[in-house]
């Protein structure tokens, strides 16, 4: 059972840590990614809400939470700031849905995708192991990450719930 | 220039178009349900991607969204949303009958997409009257999902050069009913000071 009492929420563009009893939350995922990284031995978790895949697209922002290619190494930092061991962390990701169909559109029609892409490129590069994804579809997502155990509880309006 | 920047003046001239803009929408409305809405002054502010959805009402709601693309002198993007319930009382009104099933029927799906294209689309009308700027829109997109999911999935274009957003609040009304709309309006950097300036508002 998620203690949902104690619970931080993670907004858009942005990366919070929580170590256990307190639990993190992303309301509603659509082309966003919500990165999870957990460290079981000191039960410590964090998630960022990514909005978009790379920096390089954007002009004098430094918000590296926003961005799939910078999120990943600064949520990791944070991690390691609050006490969890860095070869225990493993990765767990949701979100990347195609929300509208843009038919005039190729870019923002794959936005999900890309994102989803970056992020798995960003953990490769940190060494972070995927152990769990729920990403794509047409569908938002809001998401728990359970500090007890790790467990990411995704919630959807029409298509159900799920442990992964 | 980003809207955190926005002068008071600058801000008052934009509230005067939404205004003018929503006025149109609300007659439009009117006209085609061949009915009396009424509408309060819109309440239009700049707010961080962080508060949009505690502002419009809880992140977690079930909205349905009506989405449109700018393109042109202005460009943009623009959301009409609404929580699934006061869209189900906006399409019995525009097809005047009732359904007890609390999902969005097809049909139902289709009259408030309608209805959010007229109401965004009477507020750019305004808006291109009142700027004397030509600039065209896309055909509306539908869709009903969590609030956040469906802002996040829009926000990505501003995403790119700011973090904050002009929400504009409507409240409508139909004899007693309350019907409440928000308006996410999206324009890119650029077109924001080509705006006041064809308006006259320097700073």
């Amino acid at each position: 059972m998620i203690n949902v009492n104690l619970m931080i929420t993670v907004g858009i563009a942005e990366l919070r840590v929580a170590r256990f009893p307190t639990n993190l939350f992303v309301i509603g995922l659509g082309s966003c990614i919500g990165v999870c990284l957990y460290d079981r031995v000191t039960q410590t978790g964090g998630i960022a809400h990514v909005m978009l895949p790379a920096l390089i697209n954007a002009r004098g922002n430094v918000n590296r939470a926003k961005f799939g290619d910078t999120a990943v190494e600064a949520l990791l930092e944070e991690l390691l700031k609050a006490g969890a061991v860095g070869s225990g962390i493993v990765a767990k990701i949701a979100g990347g849905a195609h929300m509208f169909h843009l038919a005039d559109d190729r870019n923002s029609m794959k936005l999900g995708e890309r994102n989803a892409a970056s992020v798995k490129l960003a953990l490769k590069k940190c060494n972070i192991p995927l152990v769990a994804e729920d990403t794509g579809g047409q569908h938002g997502r809001t998401i728990i990450l359970d500090t007890a155990t790790g467990c990411v509880l995704i919630k959807t309006i029409n298509y159900g719930e799920k442990i992964i | 220039m980003d809207f955190k920047s926005l002068t008071q003046a600058r801000l008052d001239a934009l509230k005067e178009i939404v205004n003018i803009g929503v006025g149109n929408a609300v007659t439009a409305l009117s006209q085609l349900i061949d009915d009396k809405i009424m509408m309060t002054v819109p309440v239009i502010d700049v707010l961080p991607f962080g508060e949009l959805s505690e502002a419009s009402g809880g992140g977690d709601a079930y909205v349905a969204g009506v989405y449109l693309r700018i393109a042109g002198a202005i460009s943009g993007d623009i959301l009409f949303i609404m929580p699934v319930q006061e869209a189900k009382k906006l399409a019995s009104l525009m097809l005047k009958q009732q359904s007890d099933d609390p999902a969005l029927s097809e049909m139902e799906c289709s009259a408030v997409k309608e209805t959010g294209s007229i109401l965004t689309g009477s507020f750019l009308n305004a808006l291109s009257e009142l700027t004397s700027l030509s600039f065209s829109y896309s055909v509306p997109y539908f869709c009903t999902d969590i609030f956040e999911a469906i802002l996040g999935s829009i926000l990505y274009n501003l995403g790119a050069v700011g973090d904050c957003a002009l929400f504009i609040k409507t409240e409508l009304y139909h004899k007693t009913e309350k019907l409440v709309g928000n308006f996410f309006f999206l324009p890119q950097a650029n077109s924001l000071d080509l705006m006041f300036e064809s308006i006259g508002v320097k700073n």
